[in-house]
């Protein structure tokens, strides 16, 4: 059974009549083909019109959709010689966080995502893509072979945030995560980050340290999650989709404050509705920020990365006379 | 940079003590200890740097008083004490919270930064000050924090920084999140260049600014009892679904598990910095005319 979203109910349920009549006609006499061409017309109106003027809260719905494509989802459609490696090398392996190399094009890489499920095993097994200590661990020693090796670093961002648990705090989750944005400021390899789904505060951020910076246009990035702000804020969580307007999490909203380079578009409905077209979008964003940043020297990237983040931020200084 | 009218207005400077301390102990005369309950005369409180001489309880600390007791007289000076925050997002009532609290604390945001002299030492500093929005971490913090750790770059001074944080500030949204990566690529910056940074952490010392700066100092240190921690208490007793030791999340906690590499009571913090920079400003060479 598909998850079907509240925003969307009208456009499922017009599709499912549609169905419904084609149905009808292929086993009786009666022709309906002209009513069916006049529903096929509303619906596309109709998906327009829903699809083409979400609401955060929507976005925030789809990025949560359980079918919504996953870092090894995307793996798969866009690299070629994927081989996964695990491991942090210090307490153990956190299967939050995959990571490995591959070819882009040709062009070896390093990828390392942040890993969920889609159903209750695979989210047990993940940890939900909350990652422990041990996940930006691994990323980061993955991170700094591809510095050595001269590979590009591209990086999958889907997490509600870094897990907190208590075996985390014990082994450093700060440490882990800081380390982790401090190492990632000094690679002297081209990073690039693409949040595919929720990008949970500094969890996300603990892989998302780079020189472009990209979104999935129903994507979320966060510094905290809707649910959360509104219990602070206004003391209950059933106003996360205030929260989610007044906080400007998604895509639109990053690439107006200038903290993203790109908005990568969608198919109509969310990734989930065709990976394989998604993956292609996103193909060709990484395509086009490999060429800008494999020709900067290293030097310069580095110059360029701490600009890019040196900027964000609103400040106003008042003149003292 | 915007000019408003708003900020010609005059400062106020005026402590409110707590409600709970008005009711208990005589008005800026007397003082209670928040653990062991003993009641102490306002001025061997502030000559005893807020900590309990009873128990060791270490209470907040100003910025300002902070700094006084740690540079040499007469030596601070304070940097980019003008600038001062929007509202990026034009979150509700967020510029109402900032005036409320500039007019409570006298601070124009939650951090001091500037360079003095610690025993004759040079070095740069970033004190941040939790009466102030808890002490969150907005677009100003994350900016004087950067400028304080490029300005001991480009001076070659070393920078402590005395977190005292609940955070990132909720109201600057992924501005308020991108803090953490700017002044982490500062850091990365300065550490290239050998430049020495020290991190203490006081309570608080959680959430976005324990994630990044705090975390990577080249000695990270902690005042005793001071809260240091990633996720707050209560989401990870939700998550887990157990009670967590009292002494969870301490700064003795941090130390027990690796994370801090030394607990310094405030009385000791300035003789104990004054040490280490002076070990560093010698940089491997030895020094006859020290004792
Ligand atoms: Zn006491």
């Amino acid at each position: 059974m598909k998850q079907v979203l509240e925003f969307e109910k009208p456009v499922i349920e017009l599709r499912e009549k549609i169905e419904e009549l084609k149905r009808m006609t292929k086993d009786s006499e009666i022709d309906l083909s002209e009513e069916i061409e006049k529903m096929e017309t509303r619906l596309k109106k109709l998906e327009n019109n829903i699809y083409g003027q979400l609401k955060p809260w929507d976005r925030v719905q789809i990025a949560r959709h359980s079918d919504r494509p996953t870092t090894l989802d995307y793996i798969q459609h866009l690299f070629t010689n994927f081989i996964e490696f695990h491991g942090d090398r210090y307490y153990g392996d956190d299967e939050a966080v995959v990571a490995g190399i591959a070819r882009f094009n040709h062009i070896p890489v390093t990828v390392i995502g942040q890993q969920r499920g889609k159903n209750t095993k695979e989210n047990i097994e993940r940890n939900f893509g909350m990652p422990h200590p041990e996940g930006y661990r691994k990323a980061l020693r993955h991170m700094k072979q591809a510095d050595k090796f001269n590979r590009p670093i591209i990086t999958f961002i889907d997490t509600k945030g870094a897990y907190p648990g208590k075996a985390a705090e014990e082994r450093g989750q700060s440490e882990a995560i800081a380390r982790n944005l401090m190492e990632m400021a000094g690679l002297k390899v081209p990073i690039i980050c693409i949040v595919i789904g929720e990008g949970g505060s500094g969890g996300a951020l603990g892989i998302g340290v780079g020189d472009h910076i990209h979104m999935l246009e129903n994507s979320t990035y966060s510094v905290i999650s809707p649910e959360g702000a509104a219990a602070l804020l206004w003391k209950d969580a059933k106003q996360a989709e205030r929260a989610a307007k007044s906080l400007k999490i998604t895509a639109p909203d990053l690439k107006e404050l200038g903290v993203i380079d790109e908005v990568i578009p969608e198919p109509l409905g969310g990734a989930h509705r065709d990976i394989a077209e998604q993956a292609k979008a996103i193909g060709s964003v990484i395509e086009d920020s490999l060429e800008k940043l494999m020709k900067l020297t290293e030097d310069d990237l580095l110059e360029e990365r701490w600009e890019k983040y040196k900027k964000i931020g609103e400040v106003k200084e008042r003149i003292q006379v | 940079m915007q000019l408003k009218d708003l900020f010609a207005k005059k400062k106020k400077y005026a402590s409110i003590p707590s409600e709970q301390a008005k009711k208990d102990v005589p008005e800026g005369l007397m003082q209670k200890c928040d653990s062991c309950q003993k009641i102490y005369y306002q001025k061997e409180w502030k000559k005893n740097l807020y900590v309990c001489p009873n128990c060791g309880r270490h209470h907040q600390i100003t910025s300002h008083e902070r700094i006084q007791h740690l540079f040499d007289e007469n030596t601070f000076v304070e940097w980019d004490k003008e600038l001062l925050s929007g509202n990026p997002l034009d979150f509700p009532q967020y510029e109402e919270k900032i005036e409320k609290d500039r007019v409570k604390t006298g601070l124009n945001e939650a951090v001091v930064t500037g360079e003095g002299l610690i025993k004759g030492k040079p070095c740069a500093v970033a004190v941040m000050d939790s009466r102030f929005r808890m002490g969150s971490m907005g677009s100003v913090v994350g900016e004087k924090i950067t400028r304080a750790i490029e300005n001991a770059r480009e001076k070659k001074i070393p920078v402590i920084v005395f977190a005292a944080s609940g955070g990132a500030r909720m109201q600057e949204g992924i501005l308020s999140l991108m803090q953490m990566a700017k002044t982490s690529i500062a850091i990365q910056r300065l550490h290239k260049e050998n430049g020495l940074f020290i991190s203490v952490m006081t309570n608080p010392t959680t959430g976005g600014v324990s994630a990044s700066f705090a975390s990577i100092g080249d000695y990270n240190f902690a005042e005793p009892g001071a809260l240091i921690g990633f996720a707050g208490r209560r989401i990870i007793e939700q998550t887990i679904r157990e009670k967590l030791p009292s002494d969870f999340q301490t700064a003795e906690f941090q130390l027990t598990h690796g994370q801090v590499d030394k607990v310094i009571p405030r009385q000791e913090m300035r003789d104990t910095l004054a040490t280490i920079l002076e070990i560093h400003q010698l940089g491997g060479v030895a020094d006859e005319t020290s004792s």
